[in-house]
């Protein structure tokens, strides 16, 4: 039952992934990617991660696709006008890497963790359970992941003087 | 039981954000297929996570951290190019090519 819900909404991200890459309009893209997103988001609650599905919907499809699409209007890209897809030689080029590409990713299909490293199955489930969906990522977040953790603070500090630097006319 | 079809899955969404790179030419564009690229490999993060404890899905939030700075930062870029070049086409930042 899960495995198929699983499979329905793998399908749906794979489809829209591939309408996002092939369509012409950059707001088509963007909205066939919002969708491939929620997809996303539905897997992840099947996988046990309900709370990274809701940061999925908060911040990718929320506000890191309205950033795109908000770049799309402001520069006025959503007019029809000549495609920007490469000519038959360029997407020949790029199936054939692409191809190969997913050949030599295919095993990852077939993948099985080994005893040794596994947990018992149900061992995250206990643990959520236990402390709760939040609970959960947040207590190793704050003390065995705490310096990375600033260290993104300070990431995303750097990144908003730089995007305010680099998209004003004159400080 | 899901990691099998979930790696699967992932790998294929990884490649269709690679081809999207290779035969895209709108610079916007090309930025969502980067984003395409990253949520497969949050997919194979979550996916790991049910078998390997919480550690898989603490790195997905890193990862989203560098997604949000990614995208400012980038679209700065395209924004400024844009008002230079008056077009976001890969084809015309030609800037340090030779000739």
């Amino acid at each position: 039952m899960i495995l198929t819900f699983f499979w329905i909404f793998g399908v749906i991200a794979m489809g829209s992934a591939l309408l996002c890459i092939t369509r012409k309009n950059p707001v088509a893209s963007a909205l066939w990617l919002v969708v491939t997103l929620f997809a996303l988001a539905a897997m992840f609650v099947l996988l046990d991660a309900q709370f990274i599905a809701v940061l999925q919907v908060l911040v990718y499809a929320g506000a890191i696709m309205v950033l795109f699409l908000f770049v799309i209007m402001l520069l006025n890209l959503g007019r029809p006008g000549p495609s920007d897809i490469k000519g038959p030689v360029g997407v020949l080029i790029a199936v054939v890497l692409a191809g190969a590409m997913l050949l030599q990713l295919r095993v990852l299909g077939d993948a099985t963790l080994a005893e040794a490293v596994r947990l018992p199955p149900g061992t995250v489930a206990a643990l959520q359970q236990q402390q709760g969906m939040v609970g959960a990522v947040a207590t190793p977040l704050f003390e065995a992941y705490l310096v990375p953790f600033e260290i993104a603070s300070v990431l995303l500090l750097a990144a908003i003087v730089g995007a305010v630097v680099l998209a004003k006319r004159k400080l | 039981m899901l990691l099998g079809p979930a790696l699967a899955i992932s790998a294929v969404l990884f490649t269709l954000g690679v081809a999207g790179v290779l035969f895209r030419r709108n610079a916007i564009v090309i930025f969502m297929c980067v984003e395409l690229m990253l949520n497969a490999v949050n997919l194979t993060f979550v996916a790991l996570a049910q078998g390997l404890g919480v550690a898989g899905q603490v790195f997905v939030f890193f990862v989203m951290a560098v997604a949000a700075a990614e995208a400012a930062v980038g679209l700065a870029i395209i924004l400024a190019v844009y008002r230079h070049k008056q077009s976001v086409s890969l084809q015309n930042m030609n800037l340090l090519k030779d000739g």
